[in-house]
């Protein structure tokens, strides 16, 4: 046991990164859609598996490159399990759009090697130990989902894909200017070369770097990452990429990558809390937290796009899930981090949903689907149990995790309580207020029943449903664990 | 620090600065793109200056990158691509050219009292060129903010990023800055097809999100 465990250690590490990257080759070279579709859905199972056997076997060393402890683990696991629901989603999804021929078998090929790729570049920046290796591969992710975002190529996919690429380039831009920022604090105390940019060794030296170039360098990785997380003002990217590209990739844009942006910005914040002189990180992240909530909040009233509507929830979740990892301290974190477990879970679960529905439809816009649940029962009751989730009813996950937000809030700062209680009423007063025609209303359009198996959607909001009901201890004494050491 | 060794390396990055203001002012494509070569030249001088005064031969594959790919093949290939589109008339700025240039002043003078101040014990060379570098970074944004055709938007990213790799060789002995320079190359070659094979003319015309997703709901119906 002792003498294999490390190897086994190292094994589980090396296939979470191994799996994508062996499987992204294959796919760009296997024709046939029925082969590739199911290759992916087991590629993506097998790096579930190899990320759950992280929980098992004795972990690495921290090394010059990588690095796996309790935070980075939660990530991972949650990843590679809604990348393998996904995958399956995705199969079902990409054969009607081969069929309705808005894809072509070359096409197909690509966006299942890019998958893989993207599935790659988030694992790699959750292992990443190094702030330079972080960075490449989120902007590894990015490029990925950009050329997803604009695989129609209709005019307004590739509009979607150049916006994002955009301002998606200048937030790396800025993310890297602050990593830069960084090694030069580090480089005085830990010396130049690899070892300043090995985020351990960083946390472990942080107290002795210079606070004030600390501060800055925060501040453009909070800009920077900030954009890929969607925080409001700078957004301006992820309602497009949500509404223009293939409906799975809405699902892991929103259900993934924004955890990845923001797992970065967190991996920071605790560098800065490190650093008893540094500016804190937190009223930083608590007033752009709170603005994308309100922002968002009222942006939903307005949405006649139904993935739009959603991924401007999106940006909403988001905003709740910074602020109340900036309020800090082990009740908000320990919230923080549930609430961004339920959120994917229950986000791609829509986008699941949404697809079936938009494909049976037709067509994205809300006015044109209507009285599903009498037209397409399971398909209809599991959107609307979606939103009631999402909404943040109970006995959903979200429910749970929003509740100790506003209560954490109300028990440290009770005049911000007053926002963040006003920008969840309004959202969940939009998000019901648009949902009751799609669920209930007079039945419209295509009643053609759905091919699609919805066991992915189910799954994911029975997870969700569990969690608002029963969260076994051995999982809150992990988040509680993590949330102490986010600080 | 030594005199003339520090003067160089101080001249060149400011000579960086220089050309993005230069870039500002530049109301038609072609001088854009001239104007940027002339910037990726003069950032391939300083990075082998660095290379040079640091002894880090691995920032010579850097500068070499500079030279040929972004001061060579990639204006030579939207020379090209500006001809094939039918665009090689005048830029439409969104704001003219005395309120960019104010603003473009206004951000070298922040980016420099915010670098310095906060950065007092650090390496004076690594000080200046981070100050410098801030500059171009933010003038590269100002450059993608008064433009609205395509090509100019991506020369103003390039600049922008020009402006990061100044930095990163700056930093002394930072690690991976040749891989991050490959990254941004790739990153850009990506830009610049798309550019190319989606023939993408215009930015949106506009910043305001709100304007542009009731447009959208209009235009769907």
């Amino acid at each position: 046991m002792n003498v294999l465990s490390p190897l086994l250690a190292f094994d589980a590490v090396a296939a979470v990164l191994l799996v994508p990257v062996v499987a992204a080759a294959l796919l760009a070279l296997l024709p046939g859609y029925r082969i590739t579709a199911r290759l992916n859905v087991l590629a993506s199972l097998l790096t579930l598996l190899a990320a759950l056997s992280l929980f098992v076997t004795e972990r690495p060393e921290p090394g010059q490159y990588l690095l796996v402890d309790d935070l980075n683990i939660v990530f991972i696991v949650l990843n590679a399990f809604v990348g393998f629901t996904t995958s399956i989603f995705s199969a079902s999804y990409i054969a009607h759009e081969l069929e309705t021929g808005r894809l072509t078998p070359a096409n197909l090929r690509f966006y299942h090697a890019m998958y893989q790729v993207m599935m790659f570049g988030m694992n790699l920046a959750f292992v990443s130990n190094n702030i330079g290796l972080m960075w490449v591969a989120v902007e590894l992710a990015t490029l990925t989902t950009v050329l997803m975002v604009g695989i129609y190529r209709t005019h307004e996919a590739l509009e979607a894909a150049w916006k994002y690429f955009i301002l998606g380039s200048v937030g790396i831009a800025f993310a890297l200017f602050g990593t830069i920022l960084v090694y030069l604090a580090a480089q005085p105390v830990v010396g130049e070369g690899y070892d300043a940019m090995v985020w351990t060794i960083l946390v472990e030296h942080a107290a002795t770097f210079d606070p004030a170039l600390l501060n800055v360098a925060f501040v453009f990785l909070l800009l920077g990452y900030g954009t890929k997380v969607g925080l409001a003002p700078l957004h301006a990217w992820l309602p497009d990429a949500h509404a223009e590209g293939p409906t799975p990739i809405s699902a892991v844009l929103s259900g993934l990558l924004l955890n990845v942006a923001l797992y970065a910005v967190l991996r920071f914040k605790i560098l800065l809390s490190a650093s008893p002189e540094a500016i804190a990180a937190g009223p930083l992240m608590m007033t752009m937290g709170l603005t994308s909530l309100i922002f968002a909040a009222f942006m939903l009233y307005r949405r006649r796009d139904i993935k739009r509507l959603f991924a401007y929830s999106s940006i909403e979740h988001m905003g709740i899930i910074v602020f109340a990892f900036g309020l800090g301290g082990p009740l908000a974190n320990f919230a923080g981090l549930l609430h961004m477990v339920m959120h994917s879970l229950t986000k791609s679960a829509i986008f699941f949903a949404v697809g079936h529905v938009a494909q049976i439809k037709g067509t994205q816009r809300l006015s044109a689907i209507r009285g599903l649940t009498e037209t397409h029962p399971s398909l209809g009751w599991g959107l609307l149990a979606g939103v009631i989730a999402i909404a943040g009813l109970p006995p959903m996950g979200i429910f749970m995790s929003e509740f100790l937000i506003v209560s954490s809030t109300f028990a440290r700062h009770p005049l911000l309580a007053i926002p963040l209680v006003f920008g969840l009423l309004v959202a969940f007063g939009a998000l019901l207020l648009r949902l009751t025609g799609v669920a209930f209303g007079q039945p419209r359009g295509s009643v053609a029943p759905g091919k699609a198996s919805y066991i992915p959607m189910y799954a994911h909001l029975a997870l969700v449903l569990g969690a608002g009901i029963y969260l076994p201890p051995p999982l809150v004494a992990w988040f509680q664990h993590i949330a102490n050491l986010l600080r | 620090m030594n005199g003339p060794v520090f003067d160089i390396a101080h001249m060149l990055a400011g000579g960086l600065v220089l050309v993005s203001m230069m870039m500002l002012y530049q109301d038609r494509l072609y001088a854009l793109l001239n104007v940027f070569a002339l910037h990726s030249l003069v950032l391939t001088l300083s990075v082998a200056w660095q290379a040079l005064i640091q002894d880090a031969p691995h920032l010579y594959v850097t500068a070499a990158i500079a030279l040929i790919f972004k001061a060579i093949v990639i204006p030579v290939a939207l020379h090209r691509m500006i001809r094939q589109l039918g665009i090689h008339r005048e830029i439409e700025t969104v704001v003219g050219v005395g309120p960019t240039m104010l603003a473009g002043i206004g951000l070298v003078a922040l980016s420099i009292v915010v670098m310095l101040r906060v950065t007092p014990e650090a390496d004076p060379l690594a000080r200046e060129d981070l100050a410098f570098a801030l500059s171009v970074l933010l003038l590269g944004l100002l450059i993608m903010v008064t433009r609205r055709n395509a090509v100019s938007q991506v020369v103003g990213f390039m600049s922008l990023e020009n402006g990061l790799v100044l930095a990163a060789t700056g930093a002394k002995g930072m690690p991976l800055v040749v891989e991050i320079s490959v990254a941004f190359s790739i990153l850009i070659a990506f830009i610049v097809i798309g550019v190319f094979l989606f023939r993408i003319r215009e930015r949106f015309d506009t910043v305001d999100v709100r304007a542009l997703d009731d447009f959208r709901g209009r235009r769907r119906k």
